[in-house]
């Protein structure tokens, strides 16, 4: 029975590889994100495992190890005293410090823009005679040891073009500079630091620009030949004051990587999750696939029942195809990923959203993960088919036409597909609004609800399939009618081509004709006419698929070239033919014929649908919620901001210079300007995000929604100790106005206040912190000198003022003057980027379900030889063949559409009601949806192209005679 | 070569007692098998014939173990096959059954000597070398036995499905229209070889076929009208065959 099953495998050598791509893209998804989540990893290790290779103490200030949603409070920094205490421990060999800044020190391009691609900018301020803690390793030129010198990554000098000896401007908290590029440095054996950038200046240098003078951010010591780093850690620990706190160079690293490593396993997850519906989508054409060839070999398997198979014989060959299928897309897949660790690594790049790598890392982890989830997936969705094979009846060798029992559940499919579909719901109520729940049990009940309504759905489907048919049918005929004249001038093009070229019963001048107008039809005219299809549908919906249209637009053109070309070359040896005239003469018969065979096994229709129905409702689903999401984000800006103009970091979130508030304040337009700080910190116990606020004047900048008798009143009473809560941060407290509360800062100060007011702050994007305290009190436990924003209220028109107060923080390059509307739609575009990048991944799927399409489709045609060799015996030309084929294969995908746009609504309702503590809009999208819609139908065409070349080109006797 | 063993010691081989056969319910029922009773002797070639739709199909499929009848039931080498397990049947199709269907059936992506070997190899077991070359030879194909069906002529199918049959030395072998899909010289030779494996090695054989020629190789033919025996001939020769069939049908 081995050589049975794969002797077959290998007869159907065709079909196999296509059912095979679909868990090759899976399992090259799961395959490259290991890769490039590895590579990432061990690149972070590099950097800080080196950071820390030559420290055996690390002496920082005491911090209380505070966060608040995964942001850590920031240590101040410590005297530079400690430094000279550290020297005259007795086994301390040899101290340095330094001075470290993650956010605030941006390096310029040549442009005078401040390099900021969300990852960090990293300063430093070192001592570089001892180089034993220095972790950096100089590719070129030396380390600074002036006022104005500076070493910038390798990184940053190869993208700007920077070399020793140029001017480079870097911004700090001072005002920008231009500083002596001495030397480019990188860390030893990372790659790239994706988009991360640092620049290195002596310390002193460092601690004036940053606002450190006479301070150390860190002190590193090594120890005497013989002293381990636990003992030297206890000796300095002895010797120092309370208010730092000594660690090993282990434990620090270990700690410094640990955060990163929540956060690359949060990427690994993330990308996983794609992968994974990828493979769900595969192992959905796989089952289909391997139903269709088992009922298509329900005689072969019937003869061996007959000659004494046993059912365990029969299910183990079926099996064992889909094994042997697992496994060799399984490797091909593993190998595929490293192409795709690539791809994905491009990919964020494009959107700025580049991590450090290394050389890629391929471990046997990667190895093992991935070839045993394709085979089991394979195994899995081959199962079914599996036992209905079994089920086969010896009789059906006999009998001819023998149509393959339906499986003993199958009665009952509709029942099982509510019970699935209750289920669903109740799972996803469950996770949803039950109240004391785990993230993890939250996203698994999440999960197992999801893939219950998919199976549901899909189980249901075969029931729906007949009804959704006659739906699509007129929708499907008239919008590929629509096409088909769109694209004709190319198809007619292509026809003059080739007759021009092949037809000698013409006269040589209109043969010449005939190609020259041919080739100018198929290379200009027809895309000219779709460029400008695709411009108005820019205009319509996004700018991101018009690009993704234009590119495959312009490699039509080049595959067009080529096809000429080849033409040619086949002219000049003689061979090739004519075509058959294209035409664009709607077709009933046709179009009535491919409406029937969708119909005639619904159950077929519906698996193949359903391949694609799970992308477009994933799709769908991120566009809905998406749309909610920026509706929601523009209320909670437009609802909080009442300034004119505000400033904030080029990245939006990262905190800027306070230099610049001050210029602000000197800019001529400029009435009123006020500053918000911001940080972490201990309140009442509790992690939480702390802000500075100058209460006279707040409410320029800012709206109060006040609660529970509270007003703008309020705010002048803050006086030295007052304080105004978030609305929930209060209720998680039980703080009411007059309680008092303590706030912790990181490095021990503390300070007491009181509730003076409470206000309900926008739950999607709340600007200011849980509480707010007076600027002046914020300053006595801070020593922070960043600011959050500056609200700047200006005379005249915003967006004419604006100038001048851009003119007025021209020193603070990273300081971005923008108008309510201008920040509205900055983050409007990070938001499409960030949702093209969903796309791009989840199109994955859809490219597996396209495949899934693909094989029902050369399944079916490769069942229907005799009644296709019938048909065109009775007069049916090659191109209706095709067109009934292509018509099939868009009813499939539109009844795929029709499933999926529905659900993916539903899911978005769904989360937007689970969230709805964070006031998610909930927005549908009708333009973008639409186009998903023709997206698919865009698929089905795409789909149909082979196996409708196979239909028609059937040779009819043979056709006819076929067993 | 040694004749098939297994079955009853009184030379009966399969034997099937008021089988009756009926598809669909109430007015729309069909009686495919109106209370059929018959032995098949050992080592004979017993000939079941009729037209379309009395039932000689259905008859066999029953013998066979394909079907099961609505009533009646059905003895085959010493077992009744009414209370049989599915895992007992296909002991019993690897042991004691052989089958030449009219399609040929063959696997196509198995070479003939492997299609020829199919019954065993499912079994785990190998053919005894020497039988299998002798049987190979008898049947024609010691030069054809590394190509595909599709590379072998409808003849050369049928012979490598009759080798395919015999390998196993099977108690019985049924036969169902085995020259239906040849022409009349290989229908022939093909029928010949059935005849020869029934007459100088003692194969039983059950053949189900409309042809009088074909009928004309058996040791006994058995008539069938409308779901009954309407005539049980001896053997006969094929004149005498094609007048009972027109007796038959005319009735």
């Amino acid at each position: 029975m081995i050589r049975v099953a794969l002797r077959g495998l290998l007869g159907r050598k065709f079909r196999a590889v296509l059912t095979a791509i679909a868990i090759v893209l899976g399992v090259a998804m799961i395959s490259g994100t290991l890769v490039l989540t590895d590579t990432i990893d061990r690149a972070f290790d590099r950097i800080f495992v080196q950071s820390y290779a030559g420290t055996d103490a690390v002496v920082q200030a005491a911090s209380s190890d505070i966060s608040f949603e995964g942001e850590s409070a920031t240590a101040p920094p410590i005297p530079e005293a400690i430094l000279e205490e550290v020297r005259s421990v007795p086994n301390v060999e040899a101290a340095t410090g330094s001075v470290f800044e993650e956010t605030a020190v941006k390096v310029l391009d040549r442009k005078g823009e401040p390099i900021v691609k969300n990852a960090p900018t990293f300063g430093f301020g070192i001592d570089p005679s001892l180089s034993r803690f220095n972790p950096l390793e100089l590719k070129d030129g030396r380390w600074a040891s002036g006022p104005n010198e500076v070493v910038i990554d390798s990184g940053t000098a190869k993208d700007e073009d920077y070399e020793v000896g140029d001017s480079v401007k870097v911004a700090t908290l001072a005002p920008v500079q231009d500083f002596e590029l001495v030397g480019i440095a990188q860390y030893p054996g990372v790659e790239s630091l994706g988009g991360a950038t640092f620049a290195v200046f002596d310390l002193a240098t460092a601690q004036r620009l940053l606002n450190r003078q006479g301070k150390l951010d860190a002190i590193s010591a090594a120890a005497k030949p013989g002293v381990s780093p636990q003992e030297l850690v206890a000796d300095l620990d002895r010797t120092l004051p309370a208010t730092v706190e000594v660690r090993t160079g282990v434990e620090q690293a270990d700690e410094d990587s640990g955060e990163v490593a929540v956060f690359v396993a949060f990427i690994r997850y993330f990308l996983l999750t794609f992968g994974a519906i990828a493979l769900f989508v595969g192992a959905f054409v796989i089952f289909n696939t391997l139903s269709i060839t088992v009922a298509q070999r329900t005689r072969e398997l019937a003869t061996l029942r007959t000659l004494g198979a046993s059912r365990r014989q029969v299910l183990t060959s079926v099996l064992l195809e889909a094994l042997a299928i697992g496994a060799i897309a399984s490797v091909i897949g593993l190998f595929l990923g490293l192409a795709l660790a690539m791809g994905l690594n491009a990919l964020f790049k494009a959107l700025d959203l580049e991590l450090p790598t290394t050389g890629l890392v391929f471990s046997l982890r990667t190895v093992i993960v991935a070839l045993l989830v394709g085979i089991v997936v394979t195994l899995l969705a081959g199962l079914a088919p599996a036992i209905r094979a079994t089920r086969i009846s010896p009789i059906s060798a006999v009998r001819e036409g023998a149509v393959m029992p339906s499986g003993r559940l199958s009665r009952f499919g509709p029942y099982i597909a509510a019970v699935l579909i209750g289920l669903s719901v109740l799972l996803l109520g469950y996770s949803l609004f039950a109240g004391d729940l785990g993230i993890a049990e939250r996203l698994l009940s999440i999960a197992a609800g999801v893939l219950f309504l998919f199976f549901g759905v899909a189980l249901f489907s075969p029931k729906a399939v007949p009804r959704l048919a006659i739906l699509v049918s007129p929708v499907a005929k008239w919008v590929v009618y629509a096409l088909s004249v769109m694209v004709y001038p190319i198809t007619y093009g292509k026809w003059l081509v080739k007759r021009g070229l092949f037809e000698e019963a013409l006269p040589t001048g209109r043969r010449v004709l005939s190609v020259v107008g041919g080739a100018l039809l198929a290379l200009v005219v027809g895309p000219g006419i779709l460029a400008a299809l695709i411009y108005a549908l820019s205009l319509l919906a996004g700018s991101v698929l018009a690009v993704i249209l234009g590119a495959v637009l312009a490699v039509y053109v080049v595959v067009m070239t080529v096809w000429i070309v080849v033409m040619l070359v086949l002219r000049a040896l003689h061979r090739g033919s004519a075509a058959d005239q294209p035409s664009v003469r709607p077709d009933s018969t046709t179009d009535k014929l491919s409406n029937e065979n969708s119909r005639r096994n619904p159950g077929r229709t519906a698996a193949t649908a359903a391949s694609l129905m799970i992308g477009i409702a994933l799709v769908t689903f991120v566009a809905v919620l998406a749309a909610g999401m920026r509706d929601s984000n523009r209320k909670a800006i437009e609802d909080q901001i009442a300034a004119d103009l505000i400033i904030t970091s080029e990245d939006g979130y990262s905190p800027f210079a306070a230099g610049a508030g001050e210029a602000a304040r000197r800019a001529s337009s400029a009435e009123t300007v006020t500053d918000v700080r911001e940080e972490v910190a201990n309140l009442a116990g509790s992690g939480k995000d702390i802000t500075g606020i100058d209460p006279d004047r707040i409410t320029s900048g800012y709206n109060f929604d006040w609660t529970n008798g509270s007003s703008d009143a309020v705010l002048a009473e803050m006086g030295t100790d007052g304080a105004v809560l978030a609305e929930t941060f209060a209720d998680d407290k039980k703080l009411q106005v007059g309680d008092r509360f303590e706030v912790e800062a990181p490095g021990g100060k503390k300070a007491e206040f009181v509730v003076k007011g409470i206000y309900d702050p926008s739950p999607f994007y709340p600007l200011l912190g849980s509480a707010s305290i007076p600027l002046a009190e914020y300053e006595k436990l801070f020593e922070q000198n960043q600011n959050q924003f500056t609200f700047v209220d200006v005379r005249g028109e915003p967006s004419e003022a604006k100038a001048s107060v851009e003119e007025a923080v021209a020193a603070y390059p990273d300081a971005r003057v923008q108008t309510r509307k201008e920040w509205i739609d900055k983050e409007d575009k990070e938001f499409q980027q960030f949702l093209s990048m969903l796309y791009v991944l989840l199109a994955l799927s859809v490219i597996v379900s396209v495949f899934g399409i693909i094989n029902t489709l050369v399944l079916s045609v490769f069942e229907r030889t005799r009644e296709l060799g019938m048909l065109r015996a009775v007069g049916m030309t090659r191109l209706q063949v095709r067109r009934m084929i292509r018509q099939e294969s868009v009813i499939t995908a539109l009844i795929g559409a029709a499933l999926g746009l529905p659900l993916g609504v539903f899911l978005a309702a769904l989360l937007v009601r689970a969230l709805s503590q964070f006031e998610v809009g909930f927005k549908i999208p009708t333009g973008q949806l639409i186009l998903f819609a023709v997206v698919a139908i865009v698929v089905g065409i795409v789909a149909a192209l082979l196996p409708a070349r196979r239909a028609a080109r059937l040779n009819v006797l043979r056709a006819l005679q076929y067993e | 070569m040694e004749a098939s063993q297994n079955g009853a010691a009184n030379g009966t081989v399969v034997n099937a007692h008021e089988i009756t056969k009926r598809y669909g319910e109430g007015d729309t029922a069909v009686d495919a098998l109106r209370g059929v009773s018959l032995d098949v002797e050992r080592g004979k070639l017993t000939a079941i014939m009729g037209p379309s739709g009395s039932g000689k199909s259905t008859l066999m499929h029953i013998l066979a173990a394909l079907d099961l009848p609505t009533s009646g039931h059905v003895t085959l080498a010493g077992t009744r096959l009414g209370q049989l397990s599915d895992h007992d049947v296909t002991m019993l199709r690897r042991e004691h059954i052989g089958f030449i269907f009219q399609f040929f059936n063959l696997l196509p992506m198995l070479t003939a000597d492997e299609n020829i070997r199919l019954p065993l190899s499912l079994a785990g077991e190998k053919p005894e070398r020497g039988f299998y070359d002798e049987l190979v030879k008898r049947v024609g194909l010691a030069d054809r036995l590394s190509h595909r069906p599709s590379e072998l002529s409808g003849g050369q199918q049928q012979r490598v499905a009759i080798a395919r049959a015999l390998v196993s030395k099977p108690t019985v072998v049924f036969a169902d229209e085995p020259t239906g899909n040849l022409d009349s010289k290989t229908g022939g030779e093909i029928l010949q070889l059935l005849h020869e494996s029934v007459e100088n090695y003692g194969q039983t054989m059950v053949m189900v076929t409309h042809e009088a020629r074909a009928a004309a190789t058996a040791d006994r033919i058995l008539f069938l009208a409308d779901g009954a025996i309407v005539k049980d001939l001896g053997g006969a020769g094929e004149d005498e065959i094609l007048d009972t069939i027109r007796d038959v049908t005319l009735t």
